[in-house]
């Protein structure tokens, strides 16, 4: 099933993309921000809270006389003049020493103290990295797409429970939801937790004990079982962070999603995705975007440009951080009106059409949310006609949509009815896809064309007003954001000459590399 | 007395179909264990059609019953907030008046709750279902403060721009913070004198008027609300007391 597609069009969107994309870049460049070297500080192995439970890492930032150096400035040169660790030196920051000035300590100095505890992070994240591939080609995991389930009862225990479940039942991935108001709390909690709303919070411990029960039973299955969780919110580069560090192998990450849909200041997140993606790409870890918001929060049918425009702008901000494409999983969603005549027709166009734009990106499919009812018997048909689309399309990662969409946060019953069906319908239906042939001109086709056509239209429109101009004057999804409005926006500074974050530096060799 | 049943073919066979998962690796002990549940509910003639292993630990199973029990429809009551709705040109006429002014409406997912798929449907001027968002009303200022609101911001808000209305949208429901955040709501505008002056109408999927009502609610509305019938009951309650 293929569609004959303006090539043209195709690239000009691509240029288009990268001239939006080429001047946030270059501020990104000269920013940092508070969570970027929250990140840095927890790659140099710095972990814990104090007594009243801030984490120690924020303890460290706050102890900083001036930020626009880095941390890592300042932790090397406490390392070098004080012979501790940098878990040390935050321990005793957190007990109310002063850090040294930085500016005292010769920067080969400092940087050579620092090195070692530099290296074994990054040694962490490639060992992590090495171990998922060697588990991967140990215990292959079942044919795309692959079935991805989420867990979010509040309680890491619970979850573990219903992720071991959900595995047995067919699940390949299995997502962690955090609470509800976690993105916007500009620090990650420490420790494991057993009270969340929404979902449970995402900590360190959280993902190692989830990383362990998953290991348990990929290894009883045959079959590795993926963890995903949110490197998004106030906190996107700490998740990225931790979440190379214990292993996980997917991570929700929009260049976009927070300022848009959160109220996250724009130039944070902007920053802040970037250095996420560069620790993506190194530890192996695939993004899912967040595109389906588009589709949730207005006409699905309407949208549809919008979608695609915000793909090829997150597939320029993710090559740009080094991410290669087979770790870009561009999001789309099933939520076209189910009363509107031929919406599968349209919602097929759409699959497709992302299907053949970005061949080598694993596509992520999210289910209808948003016309699910009460009603879970057509909601139970709904998600049918969703994992058809999926299969016959060659999606990549399918998250199960669930029969009690809109009533509870799945039941573990919930979960084994949405993978059976899923299950049902791509067996059945496994090569529809290749048998078929789309009709030329018809309603499918002519309905790709006109998504691709307005996508252009959109990204000109942007390239013409520069991006934050854009954001500012309510381009994406209606919603108008001020360039330094929004949370979190005290979090972003100007980085000085003497700026060191290593691990940037480090990253950044290795995608020119790549 | 109008007593009556679950309908399933037959008037008052009383049927009725459950599904469940109990937390027991599945065997035949499990479906008799299943029924034995079913009977313990107080269902009779009970059939467990399906019963099968989901997980190593857990089962699921499909059952159909029928129940002794009846209810009298006739002593049910549970007003509708939604009645005779009014055109959009009618609302706008009815506030301009016999009020005389724009009604100043503030809506809000309040808590930690970010789902703004049901107040947006009632808000935006796009509205829902081919009926228009309060925003298209020339007899509204709608004020649509997104997600995430702490109710104390929520009400200060309303006291500083002097609201007449406040819509609350819950859509999380786990472990009852949509209770606990509407009631939190309703307290606080008491405690600030607010609350007589101002229209309360809570929102969201698992609500009912009922609910609203025994939280001290002016109204709620559930799932399916068309922006018109929030709009009707805005325009009519404040008419009602500019002229009481």
């Amino acid at each position: 099933m293929q569609l004959r597609i303006d090539q043209d069009a195709v690239a000009r969107a691509r240029r288009l993309a990268g001239a939006i994309v080429d001047p946030i870049e270059d501020f990104i460049a000269r920013h940092s921000t508070v969570s970027v070297e929250r990140a840095v500080a927890r790659l140099c192995g710095i972990d814990g809270a104090d007594a009243e439970g801030v984490p120690l890492p924020n303890r460290l930032l706050d102890a900083l006389a001036v930020r626009a150096g880095g941390v890592a400035a300042a932790l090397g040169a406490a390392v070098a003049e004080t012979g501790r660790t940098p878990q040390q030196v935050a321990e005793a920051v957190a007990a109310g020493e002063a850090l040294p000035d930085p500016a005292a300590t010769p920067p080969t100095a400092l940087r050579a103290a620092l090195r070692p505890y530099v290296d074994a992070g990054l040694a962490r994240i490639d060992a992590a990295r090495r171990e998922r591939d060697a588990m991967l080609a140990r215990l292959p995991q079942a044919r795309p797409p692959l079935l991805y389930v989420i867990v979010a009862s509040g309680n890491i225990y619970e979850d573990r429970t219903a992720a071991v479940a959900a595995a047995e039942a067919g699940a390949q991935i299995v997502a962690v939801i955090r609470s509800t108001a976690q993105s916007l709390i500009d620090y990650v909690p420490y420790g494991a937790t057993t009270e969340g709303f929404g979902g449970t919070y995402a900590t360190q411990e959280n993902f190692r004990i989830m990383r362990a029960a998953l290991d348990e039973v990929s290894e009883r299955l045959g079959r590795y079982v993926m963890l995903t969780n949110y490197a998004s919110g106030l906190c996107m580069p700490e998740i990225a962070a931790t979440a190379a560090l214990e292993r996980l192998d997917m991570l929700l990450n929009d260049s976009m999603y927070g300022i848009l849909f959160r109220d996250i200041n724009m130039q944070r997140t902007f920053v802040d995705q970037h250095f996420s993606r560069q620790l993506n790409a190194r530890s192996g870890i695939i993004i899912n975007t967040g595109e389906d918001n588009y589709l949730t929060t207005a006409d699905a049918v309407d949208q549809a440009p919008a979608v695609l425009a915000s793909q090829f702008v997150n597939e320029a901000f993710a090559r740009r951080a080094g991410l290669p494409d087979r770790q870009i999983g561009l999001g789309d969603a099933y939520e076209i009106d189910p009363d509107l005549e031929n919406g599968f027709l349209l919602q097929l166009a759409q699959a497709q059409l992302a299907r053949q734009l970005f061949p080598d990106a694993p596509l992520k499919y999210m289910p209808p949310t948003k016309h699910m009812t009460g009603n879970i018997f057509k909601g139970h048909l709904i998600d049918a006609m969703f994992n058809l689309t999926s299969v016959m399309t060659h999606q990549s990662i399918h998250l199960c949509g669930m029969l009690t969409e809109a009533i509870h946060t799945p039941f573990l019953g919930d979960r084994a009815l949405a993978l059976e069906n899923a299950r049902y319908v791509m067996g059945t239906a496994r090569g529809l896809g290749d048998e078929l042939e789309i009709k030329p001109d018809g309603i499918v086709e002519r309905r790709a064309r006109d998504v691709l056509a307005g996508a252009v239209r959109l990204l000109e429109g942007v390239a013409e007003r520069g991006l934050m101009a854009a954001v500012e004057t309510g381009t994406f999804a209606d919603v108008k954001r001020a360039r330094d409005g929004g949370r979190g926006y005290d979090g972003v500074f100007a980085k000085d000459p003497a700026y060191w974050n290593p691990f940037a530096d480090a990253l950044a060799g290795a995608a020119a590399t790549a | 007395m109008s007593l009556i049943k679950p309908y399933g073919d037959t008037l008052g066979d009383g049927a009725v179909q459950l599904s469940f998962t109990l937390p027991v690796a599945w065997s035949e002990a499990a479906d008799e264990a299943a029924r034995r549940l079913v009977a313990k509910m107080g269902f009779d003639d009970i059939a467990v059609v399906d019963g099968r292993a989901i997980a190593s630990e857990f089962s699921f199973f499909v059952v159909y019953a029928r129940t002794p029990v009846a209810i009298d429809v006739s002593q049910v009551r549970a007003p509708s907030a939604t009645r005779d709705v009014l055109s959009l040109e009618q609302v706008d006429e009815l506030i301009a008046e016999r009020v005389g002014r724009k009604l100043k409406v503030a809506g809000a997912c309040i808590g930690t709750d970010a789902h703004t798929v049901g107040i947006d449907a009632i808000l935006n001027m796009k509205g829902y279902k081919g009926d228009y968002g309060l925003e298209r009303y020339r007899g509204f200022e709608v004020f649509n403060l997104g997600s995430q609101i702490a109710v104390d911001e929520l009400v200060r808000f309303a006291r500083e721009h002097a609201v007449d209305a406040i819509l609350a949208s819950q859509v999380v429901t786990q472990k009852g913070s949509d209770i606990a955040n509407f009631t939190a709501l309703a307290e606080l505008l008491e405690a600030e004198h607010l609350r007589d002056r101002i229209v309360l109408i809570a929102g969201g999927p698992r609500v009912t008027n009922l609910l609203a009502a025994e939280l001290g609610y002016d109204a709620g509305f559930g799932r399916g609300t068309l922006p018109g019938e929030v709009a009707t009951f805005i325009a009519r309650r404040v008419a009602e007391r500019v002229t009481a």
